[in-house]
């Protein structure tokens, strides 16, 4: 019986595959991507059949996009250490360190009146703060050994800590330069395109390009698929461990900047489950939770769902909480696939 | 018991060349065990050694030292007659040591010209180059060539290595040692998991390999193919060679006996 069911849900998944538009986007990604982007376009046509006028119009593309911004580029470090079979909880707490550390830089060297230099030094802490998080933690696994889940469980509680001794828990006035507010948080590139959806997309398409074409990301992925073969294969499995943490600190800096230029405030008690919503949007793009699978395409399109859901069910006047039961709902479906595809793989055939 | 057993003696051929690898009383302590007490090994080139030895006699451990994923206690490695120190694998890669693992040791999610180049991918030329960005094309090129020299018959190297046979998987493990090694590869129980047909051909693939000038160090449980494909035969008992044998000039019961210690006479 359940395997009767296996068997229809992998014929439907074939069938789906068999679309030339999704084989052509195969090329680029996986299959459980053209799956998740079949979603995505799916909610988009439902979405702007429920409401013609409003929805897919340029204000809410921007709107979209904007509000997805922080959470896609901390997604991209999430996909580097999911792919290496690792996992990353303290993302939301290592971003507000870096806004705390920064924030208070800039309170004392000119506070919201403050300019350029203020604002670039400022940046620079906020980036050096996640860059030395990451790699500690990614000393932690890599040398230390201690299992991933525990090093991030620990540095979520000890980032955000830290924060709150800084700043006696609440959030500093005058932390953020209005200039950066100003220009960047609200600045649109050409007059168009938010500063924030450039910054994150151009960090996207960087480190999109790093794991689909160079040496880094095959290390990547061969480490994620086989820790062991990688090491005797001569990888420096280590040492690219710490790199792929500190590569997700740094990220967390830079999305800290982005909250501050864009929240103005440090926002100590609101990125609690910002390592749950990163989380959910790599696994929704494909990328498996045992290592070794997933893109930054797929990535893309798992950060966009939950934007699209929440600005869809606003439009149409659903209660936007139905968003998180949807969500819910999706991302155990997608691991679940993803189960079906491996047990088939260890049957023998090919998925 | 034709032949007699002639332990710790030189086989008469290869008296005069210096081993391509050699190992000289290698020790290795686990804890209460002693994996290698003393241990020699030689392989020669252009041949087929099998090193053969009852469970816990110590080959894996010899063949981790040798191919650098084991730091022996004591002892010394010669490369060409010259001590070596094979701290890593990589090490071990540079002497043109390549080993086949037992567990074949590949990526299953890449696909068989990445794994083929795993852990020295070919960059693209110039700028490119210096930001590593990976010369697809040319790795598959080089795949394509690898398989086709060792007769296999990949559909597709584009293909996740998970999604291949266990013949075809252990194809690509093999095409990888050889596309790379200049002195020696080990194949660690490199037909275990294999079909008749299959079988044939990766013994087909040692020959030819050796026939290259490759020493080709076979570890095997199988005594009938370790005699129809090995030049040669090395015996491990206890983290000790106790014996060698010319494998035209050996049998099954004789290889058992020296594994056993049932023929334990002279045996050092």
């Amino acid at each position: 019986m359940k395997a009767q069911s296996d068997m229809t849900t992998q014929r439907a998944f074939r069938a789906l595959r068999a679309l030339p538009a999704l084989r052509a986007l195969r090329r680029v990604g996986s299959a459980q991507e053209s799956w998740t982007f079949g979603v995505l376009v799916l909610l988009v046509v439902f979405f702007t059949l429920a409401a013609p006028n409003t929805f897919l119009t340029a204000y809410d593309l921007t709107q979209i996009a904007t509000n997805a911004a922080i959470y896609l580029v901390l997604a991209v470090g999430m996909t580097f250490v999911i792919i290496v079979a690792g996992i990353d909880l303290s993302v939301g707490s290592v971003l507000v360190l870096a806004a705390v550390l920064s924030g208070e830089y800039t309170l004392h060297h000119g506070g919201a009146a403050s300019g350029w230099v203020t604002i670039a030094v400022s940046s620079l802490i906020a980036l050096g703060t996640g860059l030395a998080w990451g790699a500690l933690q990614g000393w932690l696994v890599a040398k230390a050994k201690v299992p991933p889940l525990i090093v991030t469980l620990g540095g979520f509680g000890a980032a955000l800590g830290i924060a709150q001794i800084i700043t006696g828990g609440q959030d500093p006035a005058g932390a953020v330069s209005g200039t950066l507010q100003h220009d960047i948080g609200f600045g649109k590139l050409f007059g168009q395109i938010p500063w924030l959806v450039v910054i994150a997309f151009a960090t996207t398409l960087v480190f999109g390009l790093v794991l689909g074409f160079t040496r880094f990301g095959r290390h990547t992925y061969a480490i994620g698929s086989n820790p062991e073969g990688a090491r005797r294969a001569g990888i420096a499995v280590d040492r690219h461990l710490i790199k792929v943490y500190a590569l997700i600190g740094l990220l967390a800096g830079l999305g800290s900047i982005m909250w501050l230029a864009y929240f103005g405030t440090t926002s100590i008690a609101g990125h609690a489950t910002d390592n749950l919503k990163v989380i959910t949007a790599v696994v929704l793009g494909g990328a498996s939770l045992f290592g070794g699978r997933g893109s930054v395409l797929g990535t893309v399109i798992g950060v966009f769902i939950p934007a699209v859901l929440t600005t869809g069910l606003i439009i149409i006047g659903v209660q936007q909480y139905w968003q998180d039961v949807a969500i819910g709902g999706v991302l155990v479906l997608a691991v679940y696939l993803d189960q079906l595809r491996r047990r088939s793989i260890q049957r023998g055939t090919p998925p | 018991m034709s032949e007699p057993l002639i332990p710790e003696q030189p086989v008469a051929a290869q008296d005069g060349p210096t081993p391509l690898l050699e190992a000289r009383r290698v020790t290795k302590r686990f804890g209460h065990v002693q994996a290698l007490d003393g241990a020699d090994f030689a392989a020669f080139a252009g041949e087929v050694v099998a090193l053969v030895g009852d469970n816990g006699a110590g080959k894996s451990s010899l063949v981790k030292a040798l191919s650098g994923t084991l730091r022996p206690d004591g002892g010394e490695i010669l490369v060409d007659g010259r001590a070596v120190q094979l701290a890593t694998p990589l090490d071990a890669r540079r002497h043109g040591i390549e080993t086949v693992y037992q567990d074949l040791s590949l990526a299953p999610d890449l696909d068989a010209a990445a794994n083929l180049h795993l852990g020295r991918e070919l960059c693209r030329g110039g700028l490119l180059g210096r930001l590593h960005v990976l010369d697809r094309s040319a790795m598959r090129a080089a795949a394509i060539a690898a398989f086709a020299e060792l007769g296999v018959d990949l559909p597709d190297v584009a293909v996740p290595v998970a999604a291949l046979s266990g013949g075809q998987r252990q194809s690509v493990a093999v095409a990888r040692a050889v596309a790379f090694a200049n002195r020696i590869i080990f194949m660690d129980e490199p037909t275990a998991a294999l079909g008749v047909v299959q079988r044939g051909r990766v013994l087909d693939t040692i020959r030819r390999v050796r026939d290259r000038g490759i020493a080709v160090v076979l570890i095997s449980h199988n005594m009938p193919e370790v005699l129809s494909v090995a030049d040669r035969v090395e015996v491990l008992r206890l983290g000790r060679r106790v014996a060698r044998f010319s494998a035209s000039r050996t049998s099954v019961e004789e290889l058992v006996g020296a594994m056993t210690g049932a023929l334990d006479g002279g045996a050092a």
